[in-house]
């Protein structure tokens, strides 16, 4: 396993394209938070806005990032033919597949740190100038408090868990593009197909989509209202993850590479 | 084959016996379809694109106006149905109106020296709720059925006079406050289909308000008084959020009129009253009283467009409603254009291909085409579907679909289409200044799907009016079937379907993103090694 971590750590590091994407992490958290933070504006009659989600809005976009970086590292074995090397000095498919994840573990959760205490750090000096203070009933943003740092957390962990989920799903049809397609229509698709069902279903598709259930974990305020409480809705991610993860290291095992 | 011929000491190089082939466009687009179309994995993204759009629309499950409160408890809207109006829209056409026959031709002119409102709720009676498109004034109208063809002048809460007609027309007159101490002159004419609406400060000296043709008012229509205050905007709502009055937002409006004559009336007729509309949710309070020459007349409602956006539209869907599918499709066909460019660098094809036909501009040319094409079909195929299954579901369970004009309905279903192709062509632009498939998708989504997610979510209003502007989002303006009117009060927003663009503006910006990055693939096609 320690040469198969040494292996993917050498593949992952030596592609240029690998710090590009962790630096496009950060910078495509921060500058959505940021936009969001600068047009959220709570006047006297208080709002509904939440401000750690509201802060943390960016990971709706750099999601996509991990997407891209997990799809790529399996799918660009696969376009390249690199995948029948690997399979050669890695007979073990599932170590190939374990070790990947382990090391694109580490690269987001490094990534993802930065570009979420970043996002929190802006938002605690943006928030209070656009009516996020104490008198509409806001607490400063600040990870001693327990929903924030709650939500801060549980964003890095739904990253990662993203990158998992496309990483499984990118080996399971072996190519990045596909992989990639599949990986946002889901994340993506479902909140807005939700919009057109009955409400019972609605709730029942926010519990389920794992965009909408995972992202719960950034709920700081109102949480008796939420289709899923935190905690909750990043464990419906999860089993996504592993599911994905499950059903690729199956195909890996049955298929031809 | 045949190797090179030796003749006479005389070595000639070997020319294949094919002839030179056509160096046409066409014979790139056939090359292009035939890659294409023998990926069964592309073929396959495009159907996948056409059936999920429909199989979305089957998911709508709504049901007649129906809305869910902060508890997760459904109300049956109210509005399942509205009226057509003369035009072939969707009205409201609720007011209280104190009329007589006018038979033929005739004229009535009438002084109006208040208007003022009240919020029906008996709890907060006493509040000022006269609201900017409160209106009262003077009619002449087909007949009391809702949704017949009308013209009148009047004055709004906003202290303007306007002559409003067949319930989309508005033409607005001169600003000027009512009071007691300065009344408003109203007069309307009727000749044969024309009406003539005029306003005067004074009684003596007449302004033309303006003048329209009624298509299809009968020899005797009703003139009269009337009074309508549409339920309360959001903005009304929220300055008086202490007080949640009861009534569900209702409003009345009552006008004082004077010196009120009519010309062209039945000798012998008496004014009659009436709640017109007679929605069952017309608040009580509404008549009209008669003392000697002054006519005191209290309504609630409005004649108006129907605008389900507004406080007290109707619960109507818009056709795009069904359409939200494309979304799906949009993801497919972004995957299978991404990849038609960027597979060609996976196994080295493009050399083969720019070797084929080294003007390289042509070849992205050609993909365009073909990948717009096959993308505008399965648009296509899916929107039709998905409108017609849709509309048939909403249908069925008791929804009201907010009529359109076909010209506006073909726009719509093929401006989906057109949408779809558009963006196939994007992705592949995108693929092609990549070369990166996963790259490319991400993107093109990230740019064409996530800004919809985000200013329907989290965005707050202003950022998401902006995101539809700029970005290839507004492009979805061109879905929009149900316009913007200024006179009825509703918020306007993307939620709600309406786009900060014009549909055509919005999809020229779509337009524009695509043409851009095709015209820099092409460039950096012909600069870079393939």
């Amino acid at each position: 396993m320690t040469d198969a971590l040494r292996a993917e750590w050498t593949k992952l590091r030596t592609v240029p394209g690998t710090v590009w994407l962790l630096l496009a992490v950060v910078a495509a958290t921060m500058a959505l938070g940021l936009g969001a933070d600068a047009a959220a504006n709570c006047p006297s009659g208080g709002c509904q806005l939440d401000p750690a989600r509201t802060s943390l809005t960016g990971i709706y976009l750099s999601q996509a990032v991990v997407a891209v970086l997990a799809a790529a590292t399996i799918g660009s074995e696969y376009s390249s033919g690199l995948m029948r090397v690997t399979l050669t000095a890695t007979p073990r498919r599932t170590t190939v597949l374990a070790a990947k994840a382990v090391i694109l573990t580490a690269l987001v959760l490094a990534a993802g740190t930065v570009a979420v205490l970043g996002s929190v750090l802006a938002g605690g000096l943006i928030l209070p100038a656009h009516g996020f203070t104490a008198a509409h009933g806001y607490l400063p943003l600040s990870l001693r408090d327990g929903p924030v740092l709650r939500a801060a957390t549980g964003s890095v962990l739904y990253l990662i868990l993203i990158t998992l989920l496309s990483l499984g799903i990118a080996t399971a049809v072996r190519d990045a593009a596909a992989g990639i397609g599949g990986v946002l229509g889901l994340l993506y698709l479902i909140p807005i197909i939700a919009g057109i069902a009955s409400p019972h279903w609605q709730r029942h598709l926010h519990q389920i989509a794992p965009m909408t259930a995972g992202l719960a974990i950034q709920a700081t305020t109102s949480l008796r209202s939420m289709p899923i409480s935190p905690w909750a809705g990043l464990g419906v991610l999860a089993a996504w993850a592993a599911a994905a993860l499950l059903a690729a290291a199956l195909l890996l095992q049955l298929r031809d590479a | 084959m045949r190797s090179g011929t030796v003749t006479g000491g005389i070595i000639s190089a070997y020319q294949s016996e094919i002839g030179e082939g056509p160096d046409r466009f066409a014979q790139l687009l056939r090359a292009e379809w035939t890659k294409f179309r023998t990926i069964r994995g592309w073929l396959a993204g495009m159907i996948i694109a056409a059936v999920v759009t429909v199989g979305i629309a089957a998911l709508d499950h709504a049901s007649c106006g129906g809305i869910v409160v902060p508890g997760g408890s459904v109300t049956t809207g109210q509005g399942c149905s509205s009226p057509v109006g003369p035009g072939g829209e969707a009205v409201t056409d609720s007011a209280y109106l104190v009329h007589q026959p006018l038979a033929g031709n005739g004229s009535i002119t009438v002084r109006l020296t208040s208007l003022t409102g009240q919020s029906a709720g008996a709890a907060s009676a006493g509040t000022t709720a006269l609201q900017p498109w409160s209106k009262a004034g003077i009619i002449i109208k087909a007949s009391t059925r809702p949704g017949s063809a009308y013209a009148a002048v009047m004055v709004t809460g906003a202290r303007r006079v306007r002559m409003q007609y067949d319930y989309t027309g508005d033409i607005a007159g001169p600003p000027g406050p009512v009071s007691p101490d300065s009344p408003r002159w109203l007069r309307l004419t009727r000749s044969g289909d024309t009406v003539t609406g005029y306003e005067s400060a004074d009684g003596t000296r007449w302004h033309v308000v303006g003048t329209v043709r009624l298509a299809g008012l009968p020899a005797t229509a009703l003139a009269g008084l009337f009074a309508a205050s549409p339920a309360g905007s959001e903005s009304a709502a929220s300055s008086s959020i202490s007080g949640s009055s009861g009534g569900s937002g209702m409003n009345l409006a009552t006008a004082i009129f004077d010196h009120v004559s009519l010309s062209g009336g039945q000798p012998g007729q008496t004014w009659a009253g009436d709640d017109v509309g007679g929605n069952a949710g017309a608040p009580t309070g509404t008549g009209f009283h008669q003392a000697g020459g002054t006519f005191s007349v209290t309504g609630s409602g409005d004649i108006a467009p129907d605008v389900p956006a507004a406080p007290g539209g109707g619960g109507g869907f818009a056709i795009e409603h069904t359409l939200l599918g494309i979304f799906g499709a949009l993801v497919a066909v972004i995957v299978v254009a991404a990849m038609f460019m960027t597979a060609e660098y996976r196994r080295g094809l493009i050399k083969v291909t720019l070797a084929a036909s080294p003007r390289r501009g042509r070849v992205l040319a050609a993909k365009a085409v073909v990948v717009g094409s096959v993308s505008f079909l399965a648009g296509l195929a899916g929107s039709v579907a998905a409108l017609l299954a849709g509309e048939h579901l909403l249908r069925s369970n008791g929804n009201f679909i907010m009529p359109v004009s076909t010209l506006t309905e073909v726009r719509v279903v093929a401006g989906t289409a057109a949408l779809t192709a558009v963006t196939a062509i994007l992705a592949l632009a995108v693929g092609a200044l990549l070369r990166s498939g996963a790259a490319a998708v991400t993107l093109v989504i990230s740019v064409v799907v996530l800004p919809y997610l985000l200013e329907n979510t989290v965005l707050p209003a202003g950022a998401a009016d902006w995101v539809l502007r700029i970005t290839p989002v507004a492009g979805f303006a061109i879905q929009q079937s149900l316009p913007q009117y200024p006179q009825v009060a509703a918020s306007y927003t993307p939620a709600n379907g309406y786009f900060p663009l014009a549909p055509w503006a919005g999809f020229a910006v779509l337009c524009g993103y695509a043409a851009l990055a095709l015209a820099v693939a092409v460039i950096m096609l012909r600069r870079r090694d393939a």
